[in-house]
């Protein structure tokens, strides 16, 4: 019986041990930046991108504010010193001719994409998604464009918003989340290679659901990515990102910046599947993953909606936040950040209320496994001004073994004395006697143990969009279950 | 002729290096309903673990077989899809999963240890149906968390559902009566005499002499230090109402 247990003990670690499927190096000629920062390699980052000069001013300043800011260390991290002299911060692949069409994608990328399961070939794609495909710090390219303009949706990489719509980048980049923000946002507005930019007009409701798929490949140098969304008044929006990277023993910076704008009645829902590489099982490699999200309720009954399921990542520092200033406007916050071996992750989100009858909600599950590190940070704040504004928080921690770490820090600070906030929070543990209960109903410990995780997970899958629920249920499993990869 | 469900011979265990179980004598006969009676802290529940393969009791020494196999060398689910069926005495509550999906998958695992085909979730709606008509139970009780919020009495309840799902040939109930009032124990054990599979045979663990009026026990044991140190009829419980567990030894 005695070997029962070491059975049931061996079975757990090779359930939630699973090798990482999106490890392998895609091998193309590449066109890439000398090692290092400095303003020189700024100017001939924004001269490479014929970026008008505003831009190049918006870099600059960025660059500056960055050079005076230090690391920050308030989150409960353990972090190497990170060399940002020692890397590349433009890498892209050669290309011969401009690109036109899918064919004049280097058919190693087209595979790359492939492998990973998105296929760029309209043909062959989801006929309601839309996907931007980033690798390493460009576009290769974006799917639907037409069908999208005909309702009047741009959805394109940044880099080409910045030529095609200056006036729409002058006007909102930077403006939620300002370029000296905090370190890696300042960071990431002065290297920001590519990334996202989607625009939907006053009363359309956007006829795809619209993706980002980014993937990082090139060993040595960071992706910094931008994504913008602008909903006007009476618009919605669907929005999924997802990533992945190889395998490398070193590791790897991802510093990203979202900003979301949601006028009067708009709603924005945001969600994310992140798979970036973890480092293997001795913590050695992965990506260091440090992302500013913001979105910014800036109408009157406005909604923005966070969905996020992080599996991946050596290291995630992340908070997706709502701004609630439009009266009555709403923010969401729903996440599923699983760590194991020695991943850590320090993630929550911030519900900043400053309208009147405002209102938010959270639901954060963290699960554990391993010698990993999972923590939730959350600030809730409500303004002077936001009357009758309110909130309801719950985090509940899942611990897979006994040498994880789980850690919830909710800060609350309250201005307005008719203001409604609740918080809860649970830690649990996978239990002896809920395992035993089910493999005596004849369910296998490995399968009971992805029964349960997913039970703990249902709150947050069912707010992904259909398309994408299954694959985060597959991504969880592929994570947890032997069977599955 | 019947033929033996389960043999026990000389079985040692234990939890934490404690022993529990000393010298374990004890054999089931298809269609047959024994009752284990004892004090607390003897060992009854031990039994029952140990039996179904729980992680935490090491067996040191003895045999076990079931149905001619060796039950120690098969693992808890084979146990399970072997005939093996344990109702708990507090059946555990699990968020986010429904009582559906937790009996479908149930069922399906049977279904692929005995190489027959699966059933997706509209095939199973039908059979699970028929099982929750026969038991009298509300629908909306398939949709609701697996135990979640349940009371005493439904807990109970999903319990049979589930042995009416399984078919097993040895039920095992390890104190069906607790939590329960008297009027709900009567209609449980009813139910589950009613519903026991042809040749089916019950092990029940209890230390409450009245629910014996309803099983009718083909033997009764009583079970003292981690074994059985009397067996007999229902004439034994009156003795041991009269005298208490001090009287046997």
């Amino acid at each position: 019986m005695n070997d029962t247990k070491k059975k049931t003990n061996l079975e757990i670690n090779q359930v939630i041990n699973q090798p990482y499927k999106y490890g392998f190096e895609t091998q193309i000629e590449k066109e890439e930046f000398p090692i290092g920062m400095n303003e020189d390699i700024l100017k001939l980052l924004s001269e490479k991108k014929k970026e008008p000069p505003f831009l190049l001013q918006f870099r600059l300043k960025a660059y500056k504010k960055w050079k005076e800011m230090t690391f920050p260390t308030w989150a409960n991290l353990t972090i190497g010193s990170i060399a940002y002299d020692q890397m590349k911060y433009y890498s892209i692949p050669k290309q011969k001719k401009k690109i036109e069409s899918l064919a004049d994608v280097d058919p190693e990328i087209l595979k790359t994409f492939e492998k990973l399961g998105i296929s760029l070939d309209e043909q062959k794609k989801l006929s309601n998604v839309a996907v931007d495909a980033v690798f390493d710090s460009v576009s290769i390219t974006t799917t639907y464009k037409e069908k999208l303009a005909k309702s009047g949706v741009i959805f394109c990489s940044i880099s080409d918003a910045i030529q095609h719509y200056p006036e729409l980048i002058r006007k909102f980049l930077g403006t939620v989340v300002s370029s000296g923000d905090n370190f890696f946002a300042a960071l990431n507005s002065s290297v920001f290679s590519d990334g996202s930019f989607c625009y939907i007009p006053q009363n359309v409701t956007c006829p795809l659901e619209l993706s980002t798929y980014f993937r990082i490949n090139d060993k040595e140098s960071g992706q910094f990515e931008r994504t913008l969304i602008i909903a006007e008044k009476n618009s919605s929006v669907n929005y999924l990102e997802g990533c992945t990277a190889p395998q490398f023993s070193e590791n790897q910076l991802h510093a990203a910046i979202v900003e979301l704008i949601a006028f009067e009645n708009a709603h924005i829902k945001y969600s994310t599947v992140q798979n970036w590489y973890s480092g293997d099982a001795e913590g050695v490699g992965g990506i260091y993953n440090f992302v500013t999200k913001r979105g910014l309720c800036i109408g009157k009954n406005s909604h923005i909606s966070w969905t996020q399921v992080e599996t991946g990542s050596s290291i995630t520092w992340k908070y997706p936040s709502c701004i609630l200033m439009g009266k009555e406007s709403s923010g969401e916050f729903y996440s599923v950040a699983l760590t194991n071996h020695y991943q850590q992750a320090d993630t929550g989100t911030k519900m900043i209320h400053l309208g009147e009858k405002t209102k938010s909600k959270i639901i954060s599950k963290g699960i554990s496994c391993g010698f990993s590190k999972n923590s939730y940070r959350g600030l809730v704040k409500i303004g002077t001004n936001a009357s009758y504004a309110r909130n309801f928080s719950q985090c509940d921690s899942f611990l897979l073994g006994s040498s994880s770490l789980a850690c919830t820090y909710p800060y609350l600070d309250i201005w307005n004395p008719t203001a409604i906030v609740e918080h809860e929070a649970k830690i649990s543990k996978v239990s002896e006697e809920q395992l035993f209960y089910l493999v005596q109903r004849g369910i296998s410990v490995e399968q009971s143990i992805s029964l349960l995780l997913s039970g703990f997970c249902k709150e947050v899958f069912t707010m992904l969009p259909m398309e994408f629920a299954t694959e985060a249920d597959k991504l969880l499993s592929l994570k947890l279950e032997g069977t599955v990869g | 002729m019947n033929s033996i469900l389960l043999k026990i011979k000389a079985l040692d265990a234990s939890i934490n290096a404690t022993p529990i179980l000393k010298k374990l004598d004890l054999e089931i006969q298809e269609n047959e309903i024994h009752v284990i009676m004892g004090p607390n802290g003897s060992g009854k529940s031990t039994l029952a673990k140990v039996l179904a393969g729980h992680p935490a009791y090491s067996v040191s020494n003895g045999t076990i077989e079931f149905c001619g196999n060796d039950l120690l060398e098969m693992s808890p689910e084979n146990r399970s899809h072997e005939g093996l069926f344990l109702a708990f005495q507090y059946p555990i509550e699990i968020s986010g999963v429904t009582n559906y999906d937790f009996l479908r998958i149930s069922y399906n695992q049977k279904q692929k240890y005995y190489h027959k085909p699966e059933m997706n979730p509209l095939e199973f709606m039908e059979l699970i149906d028929i099982y929750v008509k026969k038991l009298k139970m509300k629908n909306e009780f398939l949709y609701r968390n697996l135990n979640e919020g349940f009371s005493g009495g439904e807990k109970k309840r999903n319990e049979i559902l589930q042995m009416l799902l399984l078919h097993p040939k040895l039920v095992i109930l390890d104190e069906i009566d607790s939590g329960l009032d008297i009027d709900a124990i009567k209609i449980i054990c009813e139910e589950i005499i009613k519903n026991l599979s042809k040749g089916s045979s019950l092990l029940v663990i209890t230390h409450y002499p009245k629910i014996l009026t309803y099983l009718k026990p083909t033997f009764v044991h009583i079970f003292k230090d981690g074994k059985i140190i009397t067996t007999g009829n229902t004439e034994l419980v009156q003795k041991l109402e009269e005298e208490g567990y001090d009287s046997f030894s």
